[in-house]
């Protein structure tokens, strides 16, 4: 039951196109034949598909990103679960303080905290180095998942607690069996929201690696404000392929539009 | 001898008592029912039962020993709670399991327990389902299931049928009463529901404002109270101003409104008191019987009974009349009231409600 | 009892606390050092920074096509986010979960490809203007690589999404009968989201507005690839001054400007919602 007018659906259909755009014409060039980028492709050809396996920077970069990605989003559900129960259940002062700071890192332009990173991270002799790298990453990704995890625990029915108190269940135990449970689509969005944040984060990250530890879009960047070749759009288009099957897993299992708008599961 | 003791029991928030020197008992297998309105303290007091709140001041013992230094977890209390709390991510048959999870039975034994748990409130059949799947009562039964299995010295019961409607709720009272009894387990319940607290339990306490009012059985607190409050709280009551005259050891002399009246023998001293008649009590009857005449104002038809508000110099007097299939006195008529002297209850004056 | 919270909290907090606020300081206090060609970082303490930054026309203008880059990509954001949210909003439920997809996960997919696409896109020799020129439309190609335009639409497809997203947050927390409501009493559609349905997500519109704002105005990559050295920004310049002049407690100073005039519209923005739709927002 489409409520839209033709207008409105000429809108829409024009505004997809839109967003697509650049991700076909992306997905489109790397299929080129050709060494230059051309689209609409000439011929259909897996070469520049080929030399990403003969280019070892675009794979060693591809590891270290994915390494990064979830050793820092498992690192930042770590330390933001705890967080957010603790802002979503309790009621003490300085509470609202305490969520702002752990959300602030939406609020700090990305190359400001980049350079913040460098400069310390420098200082600390910890510069390119992947524990610095996971760091940063976990400062930025927290307030995604701080979020989604803030609005399942908000949900609780603390009696629930309670109930399991009185049946004799230890706090531990009541977070292992009860509260973690209720609250595990949040944190699994949680979680891998961040990881795709921090997959992709540029800005921060091309302050603080070193050659060695290159992550993906930093090697993308540079390849791509040294030289134009379809190497790049065959890289790309992988990273869209791997990126729509996380997306499409995690909108079945919590619906993207919440997961992006950081609310909780109904 | 009291199985569950309450003394002198605070609860203080702030400058205000949510509980005030409260103390009862409760007998060994008993249903006892905690009734009042909402605010009366009566949840604050469940709560310390439960070990979820400390008591400013006083003490709690049950089967002899002070539970104050023992906390919620190692009480081994069962608690239904009134939003009965299920765990949503587990099965009827894991909620129930979890308490003897805690407890560590083992397996073989944990299973027939929760199976003769499920059975008891029959939801053998329903063991496998998620709660999210299943109605209020179901929940319910399933949160009393829980609570039992655990085979709790005292069970207690946070307006256990509050959720439920009204079919339903006069359903589950006979039968939270009936696994009551089968379980054996002295039962304390909360309610602000006064036809709940009289249909099951054993002894009704009615609280208001933290402060214990009456403690006695339902027909007791219902036909005999004590206060004002008590009488007015439960079923409907008309409530007026009296010059007790004088009182002797079976009977009592009374001025009502310039008549003279014999009441009931009371323990109050002669003065202004309080007299509570029950609208079903009072009768129409001829001119030259009635202790009081007024005026049909509003007269609303109930099926088995009819409501009348009569004005009268006593003020707005209301009567509930069996529908014995004749016509009833229409608006606007002059009615003359009569009550029998046993039916009237003579009350220390309530300054506060009047 | 009230330690819990904070214990709780603590982990998160030391990382906070040592790797934000500790770096965020020392990058305050960096831009009041100097530097020297030959003798690097000096720890001196001066406003040398800030007065050839805000002395210079360069900076000005660098400072200047940023805002105006940030403040159109919000205006394009906004035109076109709100009408889609609209739409997506009264789709049926599967062509939503579609739709939603197709609007919403580009958000998901890296800025660097999306940038990528838009390279390709808008090349002298790129697919518009191939296609313009094969249509006749065009004799020579249109500059759109390298210049603030080319920029502003990059940008508005990268933070489109944000809007989208506020938007129909706000319709979704309104009372869906009041549609109804209205066209009982005999208004047109367009009648509907003009006078009913759009003064209800003007705050939706607002916090998107905010969000797409600050974001355009402190983004790299974009007009890193698109803008090359020829269109500069504030944060191509910053990386510029860390990476390549090495000029750290100048790029500093640029970094808090930044920093500052962000914060001071985002400040300034929320009192104005606030005061405004304070009421409509309880």
């Amino acid at each position: 039951m489409n409520q839209n007018g033709r207008f409105s659906q000429v809108f829409n259909i024009l505004f997809c196109a839109f967003m697509l755009a650049p991700i076909v014409v992306v997905m489109g060039v790397s299929l080129t034949p050709e060494g230059f980028l051309e689209f609409p492709p000439s011929g259909i050809s897996l070469r520049w598909y080929q030399a990403i396996l003969d280019n070892s920077d675009f794979i060693e970069a591809a590891w270290i990103s994915l390494k990064l990605g979830i050793v820092a989003a498992t690192v930042a559900s770590v330390l933001a679960v705890p967080a957010a129960l603790a802002i979503g259940q309790g009621k003490f002062k300085g509470r609202e303080a305490l969520q702002a700071l752990f959300l602030s890192p939406l609020m700090v332009p990305t190359v400001v905290l980049g350079i913040a990173f460098l400069r310390f991270l420098s200082l600390f002799g910890l510069n390119g180095t992947f524990t610095g790298l996971v760091l940063c990453h976990a400062i930025i990704i927290t307030p995604f998942i701080l979020r989604l995890v803030l609005a399942a625990v908000v949900g609780l029915d603390r009696t629930v607690d309670r109930a399991a108190e009185s049946l004799g269940a230890s706090n531990w135990t009541i977070f292992r069996r009860i509260t973690l449970p209720s609250i595990l689509p949040g944190v699994i969005g949680g979680w891998v929201l961040a990881f795709i944040t921090s997959f992709d984060e540029l800005t921060v990250t091309v302050f603080i690696v070193n050659p060695a530890t290159t992550t993906l879009p930093v090697r993308m960047f540079s390849h791509i404000t040294q030289t134009t070749d379809p190497l790049v759009a065959s890289v790309s288009a992988l990273t869209v392929i791997f990126t729509i099957i996380l997306m499409v897993a995690v909108d079945r299992m919590y619906g993207l539009d919440r997961l992006l708008i950081g609310e909780g599961k109904k | 001898m009291a199985f569950l003791e309450a003394h002198g029991l605070t609860k203080t928030y702030g400058e205000t008592n949510a509980v005030d020197n409260l103390t009862f008992t409760v007998e060994k297998g008993s249903f006892v029912s905690l009734l009042g309105p909402s605010g009366c303290g009566k949840t604050t007091t469940l709560q310390m039962i439960a070990g979820f709140e400390d008591p400013t001041m006083g003490k709690i013992k049950l089967a002899g020993r002070d539970l104050s230094a023992i906390p919620a977890r190692d009480r081994g209390l069962g608690i239904v709670f009134q939003s009965y709390a299920l765990f949503m991510h587990m099965t009827v048959a894991e909620n129930v399991a979890f308490g003897l999870e805690m407890r560590n039975v083992d397996k073989a034994e944990r299973k027939r327990r929760v199976a003769d748990a499920l059975e008891l409130v029959h939801l053998g059949h329903l063991a496998n389902r998620y709660p999210r799947a299943m109605s209020g009562g179901q929940r319910q039964r399933v949160a009393l299931a829980r609570a039992l299995v655990i085979e709790p010295e005292l069970l207690l019961l946070d307006e256990p049928l509050s959720n439920l409607d009204a079919k339903l709720r006069e359903e589950m009272q006979l039968e939270l009463r009936r696994i009551q009894r089968e379980a054996g387990v002295t039962t304390l319940m909360v309610t602000h529901d006064q036809s709940e607290a009289l249909a099951m339990s054993d002894r009704v306490l009615v609280m208001e404002k933290g402060r214990l009012q009456q403690e006695d059985s339902p027909f007791e607190v219902y036909e005999r109270p004590r206060t004002s409050f008590v009488s007015t709280f439960l079923g409907k009551s008309n409530n007026f101003e009296a010059e007790l005259k004088s009182v002797t050891p079976t009977a009592s002399q009374l001025l009502i409104a310039g008549r003279g009246l014999t009441g009931p023998s009371v323990n109050l001293k002669p003065g202004t008191v309080e007299v509570a008649v029950r609208p079903e009590r009072i009768e129409i009857v001829d001119a030259a019987d009635a202790v009081i005449t007024g005026t049909v104002r509003e007269r609303i038809f109930l099926g088995a009974q009819w409501m009348m508000n009569v004005a009268t110099p006593l003020g707005d007097m209301l009567v509930i009349r069996r529908n014995a299939g004749r016509r009833e006195a229409e608006i606007g008529d002059t009615v003359h009231l009569s009550w029998a002297p046993e039916h009237m209850r003579i009350l220390p004056l309530n300054e506060v409600a009047a | 009892m009230n330690e819990k919270p904070w214990m709780m909290s603590a982990p998160a907090l030391t990382l906070f606390g040592v790797l934000l606020l500790v770096p965020l300081c020392m990058t305050f206090f960096l831009s009041f050092n100097s530097f020297g060609f030959y003798t690097g970082i000096e720890n001196t303490v001066s406003m040398e920074n800030y007065v050839e930054v805000v002395s210079d026309s360069y900076f000005w203008e660098i400072f200047g096509r940023t805002f105006a880059i940030a403040l159109a990509t919000t205006f394009f954001c906004a035109l076109l986010g709100v009408p889609q949210a609209y739409i997506l909003y009264r789709l049926s439920p599967a062509w939503r979960s579609i739709v939603v997809l197709i609007v919403i996960g580009p958000l998901l997919i890296s800025v660097v490809v999306r940038t990528l696409g838009w390279a390709i896109l808008l090349g002298n020799n790129g697919v518009i203007n191939s296609a313009l020129q094969n249509w006749g439309l065009i004799e020579r190609p249109i500059k759109m690589m390298y210049t603030s335009g080319g920029i502003v639409l990059a940008l508005t497809h990268v933070f489109l999404p944000f809007m989208v997203l506020a938007v129909w947050a706000a319709l979704q927390r309104k009372d869906p009968a009041v549609e109804a409501a209205a066209e009982s009493l005999g208004a047109r559609p367009f009648t509907i989201f003009r006078r009913i349905v759009l003064p209800q997500v003007i705050p939706g519109i607002l916090s998107g507005s905010l969000i797409v704002f600050s974001m355009a105005a402190s983004s790299f990559a974009t007009p890193a690839i698109l803008g090359g050295r020829r269109v500069k920004v504030v944060a191509t310049t910053v990386y510029d001054e860390f990476l390549n002049t090495l000029n750290w407690p100048l790029g500093a100073a640029i970094a808090m400007l930044l920093l500052a005039s962000v914060m001071v519209i985002m400040l300034a923005w929320n009192r104005l919602v606030e005061r405004r739709y304070g009421e409509a927002l309880e």
